[in-house]
C-alpha cells in the first residue's frame, strides 16, 4: 500500500507537477510575500525606532537637569551693611535689598584669593568671579538672614548655585570659545571655575531643587524648577479625580443600565464618541470662554484647569466605565433580579464592584491622560509666570499655579539654552508620573482581571 | 498497519491518493491525534465520522497543511500526496493547497462579487492566460459547483448576497477552480436546511468522477448516503477504517458499533 | 457664611435627616423592621436627598448667577470717562472685582472698619497704595467712580451670599422636614429615593450633553460678535494673515487652512502606510511572542503626551531636518517646518492609526483566511486581496479619525510648525497653522473684544466643524462596517 506513486497520478491534470520542485510562479510568489513581511518588519522598526529617538532625544538632553552645579562660599554677613544701626530690627534689616548681598559674596571671592593665591586667574577680579554665583544667590542670602536675623556679624558658609553658564561649562555646553563670544561669561571665569573645582569648592551633584524650586526668571535658569509645577498638575488631578469619577461612572450606568433605546439616548451616546474626538484645545477655547469670562473664575488657577480637564476626560472614563459594566455578564443582574432585588439595587451592590477594577483602571488612564495636556491649559491662563506657591486646598484651588506639560512649554520658549536642559528634565518627569500611572493601572487589571 | 487489518481484502481497485502513516498531531501540550494510519482512494468519497472532538477535523486538516497557519499545532509522521510527502521541508503549502482544496464548515464566500470569488484562486495561481479564459474558468467551476444556473445572471453581484446552500455550493465551485485533485470538506452541511443539505451531497457525489473528496461529518446519515470509504475516530485514533456498508452494517469494533447505534457521541 | 461653609452645613444637615429619617422609620413601625415597606435606610436616604440635592443645586447655580447679576447691576455706574483709552469696560470691571477683594481683606484683617472705608473716597486717599499694602494689585489709577462701583459690588455681594446662605439652609431644613412627614410604614422609601438616584444619574449623563452645548454656545457667541467686527466675507476668502496692534489687521483663514491641512497631509504620509503595514504585520504575521513585545512599545508611544512630542520636534527633528536636509538641498534655513511638524506628528499618529487598523483587521473573520489559505495563497495575497479590501471601509474610519486628530493637534505645531502664515509649497519652510493662531491670539497681550483676539473664536469653530464631520463621518463608516461582520 504504501507503494502508492506518482504513477498513479491520473492524467490530463494541469497540476501534474511534483509537489517538491518550486515552480516560476510558486517562487515569484514566495519572493512578494517575502518582500511584504520586509516591508512589515520595515514598518515596526521605524515605529520603534522613533520611540528609541524620541525618549533617547530626551533622555540626552534632559538627564543633566536633574545635576547642578553649586559654589561653596563664605561669606562674612557684615553688619555695618545689613545692620547700620546695630538694632537688630527686622524691619530695617529687610529693607537692605538684594542689591545690598550682592558685594558681601565679591568680599568672599577677594578672602578667598587671599587665602588661596593658586585661586587667582589673571584679568579677574573678585566682582567678576562673584557674577559666577547665580543672581539667585544673593536673593538666597537674604532670605536666609531675614529668616534668622541672628546670622548677622557672622561668616556662614553658603552653597550657592552656579551660574547657568557655569553650570552649562561642566555639562559641555559652554566651552572657552563659545564664553569669548558670550558677554554672559569669559573664559576667565571657566579658568577658576576648573580651579574652585579642583580645590573642593565647586561641586556638581543632584538637584533637589530641580523638583521642589518654584519658576526663575528669564535670566536665572539655574534657580528654575518645577515644584509650583508639579503642585499645580497635582490640585488640578485632585479637581478632575473628584469630578470626573462620580460623574463619569454615574453616565456610565446611567446608559448603560438603565437608558431606554430611543433618539435622547443616541445622541447621547453620539455625542459621547465625539466628544472623546474634538481637538483638546476645542475644551480650552470652552473654558476660556464659559468659566473665566463667564463664571468669572481667576485665570491660571488650578480649579479652572480642573474644570476644562474634567469636561475633556470625561468621554475617555465613560467609555471606559461603560465597557467594563458590559463586561460584566447579564447573568449576574438575572440572579440579583431573581432574587428580588431592584433594579438599582442589582447594579449598585453587584454589577459596580465587580466592574470597580475596569473603571479604576480607566480613570487611571484617563487621568493620566489629562495630566499630559497642555493645550486647552495656554489658554486659560496657565502660561503665567508664577513663583508663589498656591496654598492648601480649598482656597489652592483658586491660586494661580503652572502645570508640568505648560511650565515645559514656557521653558522652551525662552532664549537661554540652559532652559532647554529644563524642559527636557520636566519630560523626564512628567513622564516618570505617567509610568507610575500606567503601571498602576497595568497592574490592577492584571491584578483583577475577571475573564467570564 | 491498521486497526482492523481484515480491511486490505475490501480495498477495491481505485488508486491510492493520499498515504498516511503514523501521524501524530500535538496542540501544545496536547496529543489530538495518535498514530493514525489510513490510505484514501482517488475519486472516492471518503467520510470521517466520530464523536465531537475525536480528531477528525484536526486530520482533515493537516491534509492540506491548514494547521499551518495555528502557532501551537506540531505534526509528526509522514502524509504522502501521490508519494510525496507534503511536510517535506521543500513542498511549499501555498502549491499543496492549489492540489487539494478545502471547504469549510460555514460556507465563507468574499466579501467581493461570485464572479471575483471564483476568479480568486485562479487568479493568484496564474491558470488563466487572458479574460476569455478566466471567464471559462469561473463558468466551468460554476457549472461543477451546480450553481451556474441560479447565478449566471448575476455574476458581479457580491457572493455574501446568496442563501446559505448557494454560498456553500458557491465555495465549493471556488474550491473547484484551482483544479485540485483532493477537495477535503469540514462539515460543510452543518449550517445548512435539509434541503440546501440534499442539494450539496448530491454535488458531492457528482465531484466524486473528478476528485478524491474527503469529507468530515457529524451526521451517521450523511456518511452513509455520500460516502464509499468510512474513518470512525474516536479520542483521536482511527479506530476503524472500511468500506461503508461494512462500518455501518457490521462494524469489528465495539466502539465503532456503540458510536453508530447511538450508544457513545 | 462663605459658599463652602453653606455647603458643608447643607451636608450636615441631610445626614442628620438622614439617622433621623431612619429611626423615625423603625419607630413609626413600632420596632418591627418587617412592617415596613422599604429597609430603614432607604427612609433615612430619602431624607437625604430630599435635603441635600435641592439646597445644593440651588447654591451652585446662585453661585454661577450671582456674579453676573452683580456686575450688570454695578457696571452702570462706570461712565464712559471712566474706561481709560485703549482699555474696555470688561477691564475697569475687573479692577472693581479686585479693589471690592481687597476691601474686603482690610476689613478681615482689621485694617479698616466697615465705617472708615464707607467715608473713604478715592480722591482723597490713595486706594492703590492702600490695597498694594495688603498685596492686592489694581492696574491703574482708581478713579472715585470705580471706587463706588468696588463699593457697591461689596454690599450687593455681601446681601446676596447672606440671601444665598438663608435660602439654602431654609430648603435643606425644609426638604428634611418634608420628607420626615411623609415617612410611615406603607411609604415606598426605597422607590422614592431609587427614583432620586436615577435623577442624579440622568443628570450626570446630560453633563456631555451640557460641554457639547457649552462649546457650540461659546465659540458661535464670540464668532458672532467677531464678524460684527470683522466681515465674513475677508475671514473666508482673503488669502493673508497679518494681524496688526494698531487695528487695520487682514484676518484670513486661507493660510492657516493650508498649512493646516499640508502638515496634515505629510503627517498622514508618514503615518498611514506604516501604521497600517504594523496593524497588518502584528495581527497576520507576529508570533505571540513578538507580539506580546511589539503591540505596548507602540502603545506606549500612543500614551505619551504631545508636549513631548512638541519637544522632540523642536530639539531634535527640527535642527536634524535643517541641518541634514533643508539647507543642503537649499530648501530653507528655520528648524521649524511643515516637514518637522508632520513627521513627528506622524510618529504620533503611527500608534493610533495602527490600533485602529489592528482592531478592524482582527474583526474580519477567521473564515475568510481560512478560505483564502485554502485556495492556497500566500499570507501576502490574502492580506492584499481579501484581509485589506474586506476590512477597507474600516481602515478608511481609522485615516478620517487619526486626519481629524491631525488637524485639531495643537503642541506639536506650536513647537514645530513655526509661526509665519503663509501659502507656500515648500515644506521645509516654516508655516503656521489653525490651531497655532488659536493659542497665539489668545494668550497674547490684545484687549479681548479685538477682533485680533475675537478671531480666535472663529478658527475655534472653523477647526470644531471640521473635525466634527471627519468624526461623525468616520465613526458611521466604522460602525457600518462593524455592524457587517456582526
Amino acid at each position: 500500500m504504501t507503494d502508492a506513486t506518482s504513477s498513479n497520478i491520473p492524467s490530463g491534470k494541469k497540476h501534474a507537477t511534483s509537489l517538491v520542485a518550486q515552480d516560476a510562479r510558486t517562487k515569484r510568489r514566495n519572493a512578494a510575500e517575502a518582500r511584504f513581511r520586509a516591508y512589515g518588519v520595515a514598518a515596526i522598526v521605524v515605529a520603534i525606532l522613533a520611540l528609541i529617538g524620541l525618549v533617547s532625544s530626551i533622555l540626552y538632553n534632559g538627564s543633566s537637569a536633574f545635576r547642578q552645579t553649586f559654589i561653596t562660599m563664605e561669606v562674612y554677613l557684615d553688619p555695618a551693611k545689613l545692620d547700620k544701626d546695630g538694632s537688630g530690627n527686622l524691619e530695617k534689616i529687610a529693607k537692605v535689598s538684594t542689591f545690598g548681598y550682592a558685594p558681601l559674596i565679591a568680599k568672599g571671592f577677594e578672602k578667598k584669593f587671599e587665602e588661596n593665591p593658586n585661586l587667582v586667574v589673571e584679568g579677574l577680579n573678585a566682582k567678576k568671579a562673584a557674577k559666577m554665583i547665580s543672581k539667585e544667590g544673593p536673593a538666597e542670602l537674604r532670605r536666609m538672614v531675614l529668616a534668622n536675623p541672628a546670622l548677622i556679624g557672622q561668616t556662614v558658609k553658603v552653597e550657592f548655585l552656579a551660574n547657568g553658564r557655569i553650570d552649562g561649562y561642566f555639562k559641555g555646553r559652554v566651552t572657552p570659545e563659545t564664553a569669548k563670544l558670550d558677554k554672559n561669561v569669559s573664559p576667565e571665569q571657566l579658568m577658576l571655575a576648573d580651579k574652585l573645582k579642583e580645590a573642593g569648592l565647586l561641586k556638581t551633584r543632584f538637584n533637589f531643587g530641580f523638583l521642589t524650586r518654584a519658576d526663575a526668571s528669564e535670566n536665572r535658569p539655574e534657580a528654575a524648577g518645577l515644584g509650583v509645577a508639579i503642585l499645580g498638575s497635582f490640585y488640578m488631578m485632585l479637581v478632575v479625580l473628584c469630578l470626573t469619577l462620580p460623574i463619569g461612572v454615574a453616565a456610565s450606568i446611567y446608559l448603560e443600565e438603565f437608558a431606554p433605546k430611543n433618539w435622547i439616548t443616541d445622541i447621547v451616546e453620539v455625542n459621547i464618541s465625539n466628544l472623546a474626538a474634538v481637538p483638546s484645545i476645542v475644551f480650552g477655547i470652552l473654558g476660556l470662554a464659559i468659566f473665566i469670562n463667564f463664571a468669572g473664575l481667576p485665570q491660571s488657577a488650578p480649579i479652572v484647569g480642573g474644570l476644562v480637564l474634567t469636561l475633556m476626560t470625561l468621554p475617555t472614563i465613560i467609555i471606559a466605565t461603560r465597557a467594563s459594566l458590559k463586561a460584566v455578564p447579564p447573568s449576574i443582574r438575572d440572579a440579583a433580579l431573581g432574587v428580588g432585588a431592584s433594579k438599582m439595587q442589582a447594579v449598585f451592590h453587584h454589577v459596580l464592584p465587580l466592574a470597580a477594577p475596569g473603571i479604576l483602571t480607566g480613570t487611571i488612564i484617563g487621568l493620566a491622560q489629562a495630566l499630559g495636556e497642555t493645550a486647552p491649559l495656554l489658554l486659560i491662563g496657565m502660561v503665567a509666570f508664577v513663583r508663589e506657591y498656591p496654598a492648601a486646598p480649598p482656597e489652592g484651588f483658586f491660586d494661580p499655579a503652572a502645570a508640568l506639560p505648560v511650565q515645559v512649554y514656557n521653558w522652551t520658549q525662552r532664549s537661554d539654552p540652559a532652559f532647554v536642559e529644563r524642559a527636557s528634565g520636566a519630560i523626564i518627569v512628567l513622564l516618570v508620573f505617567l509610568l507610575a500611572m500606567n503601571a498602576i493601572a497595568i497592574i490592577l487589571r492584571r491584578r483583577f482581571e475577571r475573564r467570564w | 498497519m491498521y486497526d482492523a487489518p481484515k480491511l486490505e481484502a475490501n480495498v477495491e481497485q481505485n488508486d491510492i491518493k493520499i498515504n498516511a502513516k503514523n501521524v501524530q498531531v500535538y496542540y501544545g501540550a496536547t496529543h489530538a491525534i495518535k498514530d493514525v494510519n489510513i490510505d484514501i482512494e482517488d475519486k472516492t468519497v471518503t467520510a470521517f465520522i466520530g464523536p465531537s472532538g475525536c480528531g477528525k477535523s484536526t486530520f482533515l486538516r493537516c491534509l492540506n497543511r491548514m494547521n499551518d497557519t495555528i502557532d501551537v499545532c506540531r505534526v509528526e509522521g509522514d502524509i504522502l500526496l501521490d508519494g510525496e510527502d507534503i511536510y517535506d521541508k521543500r513542498v511549499d503549502p501555498v502549491q499543496l493547497r492549489a492540489k487539494v482544496g478545502m471547504v469549510f464548515q460555514k460556507p465563507n464566500p468574499f466579501p467581493k462579487s461570485i464572479y471575483d470569488n471564483i476568479a480568486y484562486g485562479p487568479r493568484i495561481h496564474g491558470l488563466a492566460k487572458n479574460k476569455a479564459d478566466l471567464d471559462e474558468i469561473v463558468e466551468k467551476s460554476l457549472r461543477r459547483g451546480a450553481i451556474w444556473n441560479e447565478v449566471k445572471d448575476r455574476l458581479h453581484e457580491p457572493g455574501t448576497g446568496l442563501s446559505g446552500g448557494q454560498q456553500q455550493r458557491l465555495c465549493i465551485a471556488r474550491a473547484v477552480a484551482t483544479e485540485p485533485e483532493v477537495l477535503l470538506m469540514d462539515e460543510p452541511c452543518s449550517a445548512l436546511d435539509p434541503i440546501a443539505t440534499a442539494q450539496v451531497e448530491e454535488l458531492i457525489d457528482e465531484l466524486r468522477g473528478r476528485y478524491s473528496v474527503v469529507i468530515v461529518t457529524h451526521s451517521m446519515q450523511q456518511a452513509a448516503r455520500v460516502s464509499q470509504k468510512t474513518a470512525f475516530f474516536h479520542l483521536g485514533n482511527l479506530v476503524e477504517y472500511d468500506d461503508t456498508a461494512t462500518i455501518f452494517t457490521n462494524p469489528k469494533d465495539e466502539r465503532t458499533e456503540s458510536y453508530i447505534t447511538g450508544r457513545i457521541g | 457664611m462663605s459658599a463652602g461653609l453653606v455647603i458643608l452645613a447643607v451636608v450636615v444637615i441631610a445626614t442628620l435627616g438622614f439617622f433621623l429619617g431612619r429611626s423615625r422609620a423603625i419607630r413609626s413601625a413600632e420596632g418591627d423592621v418587617r412592617k415596613l415597606h422599604s429597609l430603614p435606610n432607604y427612609y433615612g436616604q430619602t431624607v437625604f436627598l430630599f435635603s441635600a440635592v435641592p439646597a445644593l443645586l440651588v447654591t451652585f447655580a446662585w453661585l454661577l448667577l450671582q456674579p453676573l447679576y452683580v456686575e450688570s447691576q454695578v457696571s452702570g455706574m462706570i461712565t464712559a470717562s471712566d474706561i481709560p483709552e485703549g482699555g474696555s469696560l470688561s477691564l475697569v470691571m475687573a479692577d472693581v472685582r479686585r479693589i471690592s477683594t481687597g476691601l474686603d481683606l482690610a476689613v478681615s484683617s482689621g485694617n479698616l472698619t466697615e465705617g472708615q472705608f464707607s467715608a473713604m473716597r478715592a480722591d482723597t486717599t490713595d486706594v492703590r497704595a492702600k490695597l498694594g499694602e495688603l498685596g492686592v494689585a489694581v492696574a491703574s489709577e482708581v478713579k472715585q467712580n470705580v471706587f463706588e462701583a468696588a463699593k457697591a459690588y461689596r454690599a450687593q455681594t455681601g446681601t446676596l451670599r447672606m440671601a444665598m446662605t438663608v435660602v439654602a439652609l431654609v430648603l435643606a431644613l425644609g426638604g428634611a422636614l418634608l420628607a420626615m412627614m411623609r415617612i410611615t410604614p406603607e411609604f415606598r422609601a426605597r422607590n422614592v429615593s431609587e427614583a432620586a438616584v436615577k435623577a442624579l444619574l440622568i443628570l450626570s449623563s446630560m453633563v456631555a450633553i451640557l460641554t457639547t452645548v457649552g462649546i457650540i454656545f461659546s465659540l458661535l457667541f464670540e464668532t458672532s460678535n467677531f464678524f460684527r467686527l470683522y466681515p465674513a466675507k475677508d475671514f473666508f476668502f482673503n488669502l493673508t494673515w497679518n494681524p496688526q496692534f494698531t487695528g487695520g489687521s487682514d484676518l484670513g483663514i486661507a493660510p492657516l487652512l493650508w498649512g493646516t491641512l499640508y502638515v496634515s497631509f505629510v503627517a498622514l504620509v508618514f503615518a498611514v502606510p506604516i501604521g497600517l503595514l504594523v496593524a497588518v504585520y502584528l495581527s497576520e504575521y507576529a508570533s505571540r511572542r513578538v507580539r506580546s513585545v511589539v503591540k505596548p512599545a507602540i502603545e506606549v508611544l500612543a500614551g505619551i503626551p504631545t508636549i513631548v512630542y512638541g519637544l522632540f520636534a523642536l530639539i531634535t527633528v527640527g535642527p536634524l531636518l535643517r541641518d541634514y536636509f533643508a539647507e543642503p538641498l537649499g530648501l530653507g534655513t528655520s528648524s521649524s517646518s511643515v516637514m518637522t511638524a508632520g513627521v513627528v506628528m506622524g510618529i504620533m499618529l503611527i500608534p493610533f492609526v495602527s490600533s485602529l487598523s489592528d482592531d478592524v483587521i482582527n474583526a474580519v473573520p477567521q473564515a475568510m483566511r481560512d478560505g483564502s489559505y485554502g485556495l492556497g495563497a500566500t499570507q501576502s495575497e490574502t492580506v492584499k486581496q481579501v484581509i485589506l479590501p474586506a476590512a477597507l471601509p474600516g481602515i478608511v474610519g481609522a485615516i478620517l479619525l487619526a486626519a481629524s486628530r491631525a488637524i485639531g493637534e495643537t503642541m506639536i505645531v506650536v513647537m514645530g510648525a513655526g509661526a509665519a502664515a503663509k501659502l507656500s509649497l515648500n515644506p521645509f519652510e516654516a508655516m503656521t497653522t489653525i490651531t497655532v493662531k488659536i493659542v497665539s491670539q489668545l494668550t497674547g497681550d490684545t484687549e479681548f473684544a479685538s477682533p485680533e483676539t475675537l478671531v480666535a473664536f472663529a478658527l475655534g469653530l472653523s477647526l470644531f466643524v471640521v473635525t466634527l464631520g471627519l468624526n461623525i463621518l468616520a465613526l458611521y463608516i466604522v460602525r457600518k462596517y462593524r455592524e457587517q461582520y456582526e
